[in-house]
Parts: C-alpha cells; structure tokens; sequence
C-alpha cells in the first residue's frame, strides 16, 4: 500500500469515527484515533505481508520492535512534554551524550552500572538546566531546546574528541540489556514496555500528571487553580531528559560502543510520533499508548521500504509525507470541532 | 423607516452532534430597529449569531438579506453583506495594539500596501473615544477584560455596515460604559442601522430595544413589540416557569458574626493602595466601582494571586502569608476571575476535569492516583445544582454556551468547601433563572459561616444581594455603604467621585 493510501486510510477511519461520536469526549477522541492507527498499522502489514515473504516473520517483528523500543522511551518523554505545552529538541543530543558520558567512565575504570547511573543523572540535569531557562529566565521551549541541542552535541564530541569510543570490553552481564533476551524476550521490549505501561497508566490516572494537562491547555487557567505552573513545567522537562538518558545507555549497551553523531534527526522522528499519535503541539492534549502507535507506524513504514527495496533516498520524503498526512487531519479535525 | 425586513431567518436548524442548538428557528429584523434576543444559558443565541455572520453554517434553513437568499460562507462573506458581530467571547489579538485590533477587519478590507500608522492611531483613538478613552497604543494583552470588552465593540463601530449584532455586550461593562454604549447604539438606529442585541439584563433590554424575540432550548417562541410585554412576560417565555422572587432575602441587621477575612494596608505598590477590608461570617459583602478601579487586583493579591508590597491578610484571626495561590485554597481562600476564557476555564479539557482542577488533593487516594469515580460525582452533582446544560459531563467545556461556561468556572470554586469566596463578576453571561439560583447559593454558602465577596458591575445585583458594599475608586476605598444605604447613585456617585469627570477618565485608561 501507497503511503497516499494509507494517508486516505486515516482520512476514512477519523472520518468514520468522527460520525461515530454521540457526545465529543476526549479520551473517546484519543481512543478513536488510536484504534485507526492500530487498523491501519494492520492492513499494512496484510498488505505487506503479500508483498514480501519476509515481512511476517518473527525475525522481521523482532528487529522492528527492537528498532522502536529505545526510541519508544525517549517518545514517552516527549509526549508528555507535548501536552504540558513543551517540546525538546535536544533529545537525540542527550541520547548522545549519556551514552558517551556512561562510555567515557566505563573506560576510565568505572564498572558500568555506575557509570550509566551517572550518564543518566547527567541527562537529568541537562533537562533541569533547560528547565531552568524555561521558568525562571522565561525563554520558550523551542529555543532552549535548540541552543541544547547544539550545545550538547558539541559536548559529545568534545568528550570523545569526535571519535567514537570502542566499548567491547563491556561485561556481558551489562551488554544484555541490549542484547540478551529473557525467554525469548530481549530485555530491551521488556524494559520498553515496562516504562510505557508505567507512565501511560501514570498519564491517565495519577494527580501529578494530571496538572500536566491543565498546565498545557492552559497555563493561566492553572494558575488560577492554585497550580504551581512552572514546577510543573520544569519536572516534565526533566523527566523526557532522564528519559532520553535511559535511552542513551541502553543504546551503549546494545552497539557495545558510542558514536558522538549517533542520534542526530532523532528528535524529529520522535515529535512527528508523537504527533501522529495524538499530542498537540499547543498542549493540553495527547496519550502515550498513541504516540508509541505513531513509532509503530513510521516503524512499519520504514521496514515496508526497505524490504520493498525502495531506495534510502526516498524514504525521509515518505516518512516527512506521513507526518504532514497526520497533522493536516488532526488540523481538520480541530477545525470541525470548534 | 420602511418595515420591509433587513434580514430574515426561515426554518434554520443546527446540530453539533448529537446536540441540537436550533430547530426550525424564524427571526425577523426590521430596518433600523433594536431587536432584543432572550433565551437562557444554552438556548442558541450565540449559535445564530454566528451562522448569520458566517462563522458556522447552517444545516437546514434560509437567511435572507432584503428579500433575497444568501449563502453565508465565511466572515467576510458576512462583512461584504454588511453584516457585523460582537461576539459574546472576546477575540483580538493579544500582542497587537488596540488600534491595530480596532482595524483589523477594515485593513482587511482595504487594499492598501502599506500602513498609516500616524492615521491608524488618529482614527482608532476617534472611534475608541465614543466608548471609553483607552489609549490606542496600548497592547490589548495589558487591559482588563471589560476594556479588551470595548475595544470589541469599537472594532465593530469601523465596519460600514447594515446590521449591527452585539452578543452580550455589556457583560463585562459597568453601568457609566454601558450607558455610553446604549447612546452610540441608538446614534446608529438613527442612521438606519439595525441592530440585534442579546443580554440577560432586563432592564437594559426595555430601555433600549424596540422589539423582542425570545428562544427557548433551541426554538422560537415568540416575538413581540417590547410596549407589548413586561419583563416578567419575558421571563416567563424565557424559562417556562414564574420566578417570584429575583434576590434571597438579606441578613438580618443584627446577626453578622465573627469576623473571618481582615485585610489591612494592602497595596500593591501599583494599582491600589492602603485597602482596609473586614468580612464577617455569614455576610455577603459587594465590591463595587468603575472598569480599572482596582477591584480584581485587591481580590486577587488578597488570594496570592499577585504580589503585595505592603499590607496584612488574615484569615480566621490567622496571619496568611501565600506564597502562591495554591497555598491560599490549602487554607480555604478562594477567587472566581473575571475573565472566564482566559483563566477560568480549560476549553479544552472535560466538564469533570474543570470542576475538580481547584483541589486535586481531595480526590487523591494514598498512592497519589485520582479517584474517578468521585470525580464524575462532584460534577455530576455541581452541574445539576447549577443546571448546566451540557452533553454530558465529559464533554469539553469548549462546547458549551458562554452562560454554561460561567457554570462551570463557578461550580470549580463551589467543589472545595472554601472559608472564604471572592467571585469576581459571578454571573457575568448568566441567565434570569440560573442567576437566582446562584444568588441563593451564595446566601445559603454566606448562611452556613462561609464569607462571599462579590464583584459585581451590575448595580442592581450588589444592591439586591450584597448586605454591605464597598466601592473602590483609583485603587482606594471610597467608602462603604450599609444595606439601608445601599442605591444606584450612591453607590455611582462614590465610584466616580462627584468633584471631576477626569479622575473618571484617568481611572478608566489605566486599567
Ligand atoms: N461547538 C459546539 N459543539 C457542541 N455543542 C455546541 C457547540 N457550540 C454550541 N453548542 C451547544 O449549542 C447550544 C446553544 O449554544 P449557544 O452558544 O448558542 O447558547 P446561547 O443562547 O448563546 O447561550 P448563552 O446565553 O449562555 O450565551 C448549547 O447547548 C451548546 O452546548
Ligand atoms: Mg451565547
């Protein structure tokens, strides 16, 4: 399938459910949305299943969940960035450098649990670094975020001097977060799906992230609920840094290296997730059962491609289409709603 | 004055969804006639005003413009017909400039390359002169809500056009600007311009309009020359019911009680200064006075809302010092804003989710998760005491009519059992029957030990409800009235102060 017809797809199943709606409800919205990206994550894989005999293996599945389960944890932070009215697009930098930090101190003779401790603690406070911009100086996410990404990047070369750092030497007992399994299992889906589980269910029902809704659909609105906005923002700003952190190591631990370039244009694969999946960039909206969906789709997408032998040249351009697809029907929407 | 129709309404019908917001309407506006439209919270008012200006279509149904059918496809579509809407939610530009905002539909219209800035301001300031001198320099960001209220208005005033609609223009307007008001609008019946005019207050309604139309849960009842009924006819058309008596009975002058709230030296350091205030259990206490008097600021640094500079809050006897707002609802001391859609309400977010943003903590369990379940009860019980007329309570405060709105920024204060409520323009939108009941809730909140101040614009609602007023001029107390004292001109002649009409001016432009 065409990513046109995919894109006509969403078009008939949002249009489908939208007829469907007796009341408009947000978490029937949200769960709307999600079941049409479940159906259409579906027939590609039907369709591809036609189209290349390797497509359903479990060896294929195995390598395109392996492939979306890091940067699925780095998209549960961004998410909830999204609906607090944030966004950060120093991620793939943060990735980076926990990943470098943690190689850094791993080969000045710490063992490695610590020095992953420390790359992701280092991560954190990156992000409350960022914070800080955001709510005490009163700077706007994007740019904060951009100046950090750069910043950060350049971090990651000056603590590797730009060559990437050779980490074989890692204890496999440490490499088996990346690439050992538990029954079959790896320990990457394992933990990937632990953390979405923890913080989907956290989104939905938890006080604390609650203010994050009230916060991102309106911030003086929440003020006037006696809500502490910008501690809010601050803590969601750290939390998708550690996040990305936690990504960076377990990177390390899967490659058995770290590359200073390594997840530079991540952050775009991860906002136009999240997106797909429902988060709004003017906040207030978004789930991350639906972003990790939205992963799921550019995942599928990028394997069609290249199983289907399309070339790599082509495959940003599609991928650019699908997001563009996503958010003029979420735009449209919108539009009908109010 | 020919009585040919300007704009006639055939047999329209809208539906969001599964809600019906009209069925099968008809309204009929003469050529320079004022043609009062009623009907309470939710009744479709707004939702017509709307289709005829172009911001929604209609699903079934004509609107015809001097005799003739026309598609309303766009606002600007609207606007070369001649037709313009005030809406009843404000809509400018917050970064731009009153003047620009003033303009902006005009410049939109002409087709000049570059802008006069020199001639921008010099008009703008004319035509924002007839209703209140706010300069036009100032960024709308910066004004109260009952300026950006005018500046609204002015915007429509530029329009050249036939039909004027004004969606509950003086909502946020004290009396002094409400009067000018009703004289510009007058100035351009003269001139055979037609104007529509939606409000809940009945007084400005009998005073002004020429004709009546009043909608009830979506449809038509009735329309009639306004000699023709009184406004208990009205009423009664509006609600289905009798309504006896418009304001609870007052305290007894004997019985106040203690005192819980005292305020002393309060200033800001800024907009007011040296504010003493004293509320006793059981009392309602008005605060009166003009746009940009101060009122909203006192209340809101009283709750921690903004910054004191100098001055003592105590509640209970109890020295309060917030650091925040939220540490002021910890101890029970709440405020409803003024401005409804830029801090009262969450558009976007469910009924349920509003009400229970004030106080989190009470619907938390021990491991720190929300209670659902008790969530949906507490609106499910506040929007029934206040009857907002909602699809259901997770429906998104977005859409609901603006009086439903006000419902449910009320009910938010109403979920936690506060000490003390300062409602700021409490039933700012609200119809004749849902302000009774609000009225009662208060004096029955007043009546259980709770102490409410009330902000009020509307003049006959502090003197009906409140048992003391206090009137605020430029930042200052300017004296106090007793409930035997209580009157519309006194309490005007303290809000603009007899000596000089410039303190009103000045009052009014730092706002
Ligand atoms: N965008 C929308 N989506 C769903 N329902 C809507 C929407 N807009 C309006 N409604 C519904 O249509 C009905 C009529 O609303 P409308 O705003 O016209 O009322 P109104 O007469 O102007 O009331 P008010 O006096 O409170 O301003 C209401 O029940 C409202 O909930
Ligand atoms: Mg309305």
């Amino acid at each position: 399938m065409s990513p046109r017809e995919s894109g006509e797809a969403l078009v008939h199943a949002e249009i489908k459910a939208a007829g469907d709606v007796r009341r408009i409800n947000f978490a029937r919205l949200a769960s709307m949305r999600e079941a049409g990206l479940i159906v259409i994550i579906l027939a590609l894989c039907i369709a591809m299943s036609f189209a290349s005999p390797h497509f359903l293996t479990w060896g294929n599945f195995r390598a395109m969940l392996m492939s979306f389960s890091i940067e699925g944890i780095v998209v549960v932070g961004m998410t909830i960035l999204l609906i607090v009215g944030g966004i950060d697009l120093s991620v793939g930098s943060v990735v980076c450098f926990s990943m470098v930090v943690s190689g850094a101190l791993f080969l000045a003779g710490l063992d490695p649990w610590t020095a992953s401790l420390i790359g992701i603690g280092v991560s954190a406070l990156i992000g409350a670094a960022m914070g800080f911009f955001v709510t005490v100086i009163g700077l706007n996410h994007f740019i904060t975020s951009l100046a950090a990404m750069v910043i950060v990047r350049g971090m990651c070369l000056i603590v590797t001097k730009g060559t990437p750092l050779s980490l074989f030497t890692l204890p496999s007992s440490f490499k088996a977060i990346g690439q050992g399994s538990f029954n079959g299992l790896p320990y990457v889906i394992i933990i990937f799906v632990v953390v979405v589980a923890i913080f989907d269910f956290l989104l939905r029902r938890a006080t604390a992230f609650r203010k994050v809704f009230y916060t991102g659909s309106n911030e003086k609105a929440a003020q006037f609920s006696g809500i502490r906005t910008n501690q809010v923002k601050f803590w969601v700003t750290v939390l998708c840094s550690t996040l990305a952190g936690l990504a960076g190591v377990i990177y390390m631990a899967r490659f058995g290296a770290a590359t200073p370039t390594f997840g530079a244009g991540m952050e775009l694969n991860i906002i136009a997730a999240a997106v797909i999946g429902g988060a709004s960039l003017n906040g207030g909206s978004g789930t991350i059962f639906g972003a990790i969906l939205g992963m799921a789709l550019l995942s599928v997408v990028t394997s069609s491609l290249i199983l289907l032998d399309v070339s790599v040249y082509w495959q940003d351009m599609i991928k650019g289409c699908i997001l563009l697809a996503a958010v003029s029907i979420d735009h449209f929407l919108h539009r009908k709603k109010s | 004055m020919t009585h040919a129709p300007i704009l006639e309404i055939r047999g329209l019908s809208k539906a969001f969804g599964p809600v019906k917001a009209l069925s099968d309407v008809q309204f009929t506006l003469r050529r320079g006639e004022i043609h009062a439209l009623c009907g309470e919270n939710g009744a479709g008012k707004s939702t017509l005003m709307n289709m005829i200006a172009g911001v929604l279509q209609p699903d079934e149904g004509d609107i015809l413009i001097d005799g003739e059918r026309v598609s309303i496809h766009s606002p600007a579509a609207a606007q070369r017909l001649g037709i313009a809407l005030v809406h009843q939610e404000i809509a400018l530009c917050q970064d731009a400039t009153v003047a620009e905002n003033i303009y902006m539909a005009a410049i939109n219209v002409r087709r000049a390359p570059l802008m006069n800035f020199q001639k921008l301001h010099a008009d703008a300031q004319k035509v924002m002169d007839l209703l209140a001198p706010i300069p036009v320099r100032t960024r709308v960001a910066d004004l109260s809500i009952s300026n950006q209220q005018l500046v609204e208005i002015a915007k429509a005033l530029t329009l050249d056009c036939k039909v004027l609609m004004l969606d509950e223009p003086t909502a946020a307007l004290t009396e002094s600007e409400a009067r000018r008001l009703f004289s510009i609008v007058r100035g351009l019946k003269e001139r055979g311009i037609s104007v529509v005019y939606i409000s809940h207050r009945m007084a400005e309604i009998f005073s002004l309009c020429d004709r009546i139309t009043v909608f009830r849960d979506g449809r038509y009842v009735a329309t009639d020359p306004i000699a023709a009924v009184s406004p208990d006819d009205v009423v009664r058309k509006m609600v289905g019911r009798e309504i006896t008596q418009l304001y609870p009975d007052k305290l007894a002058p004997q019985e106040p009680g203690r005192v819980i709230l005292s305020v002393k030296g309060l200033s800001d350091g800024r907009r007011f200064t040296d504010v003493d205030l004293e509320l006793r259990a059981g009392e309602i206490l008005g605060m009166g006075g003009l746009i940009g008097a101060g009122r909203s600021e006192i209340a809101q640094t009283i709750c921690g809302l903004r910054p004191m500079t100098s001055g003592t809050v105590a509640l209970d006897g109890k020295q309060l010092r917030p650091r925040g707002y939220g540490d002021a609802v910890k101890v029970g001391l709440v405020y409803l804003s003024e401005d409804r859609k830029g801090s009262g309400v969450f558009l976007d977010l469910p009924i349920a989710a509003n009400i229970s943003a004030l106080d989190l903590a009470r619907l938390t369990g021990s491991l720190g998760l929300l209670d659902r379940k008790a969530e949906d009860r507490q609106a499910r019980e506040l929007t029934g005491r206040l009857g907002v007329r909602m699809a259901g309570i997770e429906a998104a405060v977005s859409t609901l009519s603006g009086g439903n709105q006000q419902k449910v920024a009320i009910a938010k204060q109403l979920s936690v059992s506060p000490k003390v409520i300062i409602m700021d323009e409490p039933t700012r939108g609200i119809d004749v029957g849902a302000k009774v009941e609000i009225h009662r809730l208060l004096r029955q909140l007043a009546g259980s030990g709770v102490g409410v101040v009330v902000i009020s614009s509307e003049l006959p609602e502090l003197i009906g409800l409140c048992d003391r007023v206090m009137v605020v001029r430029e930042g200052r107390i300017a004296g106090e009235l007793a409930a035997d004292e209580l009157g519309e001109e006194a309490i005007i002649m303290l809000a603009s102060g007899v000596q000089d009409s410039s303190d009103q001016r000045q009052a009014q432009n730092v706002a």
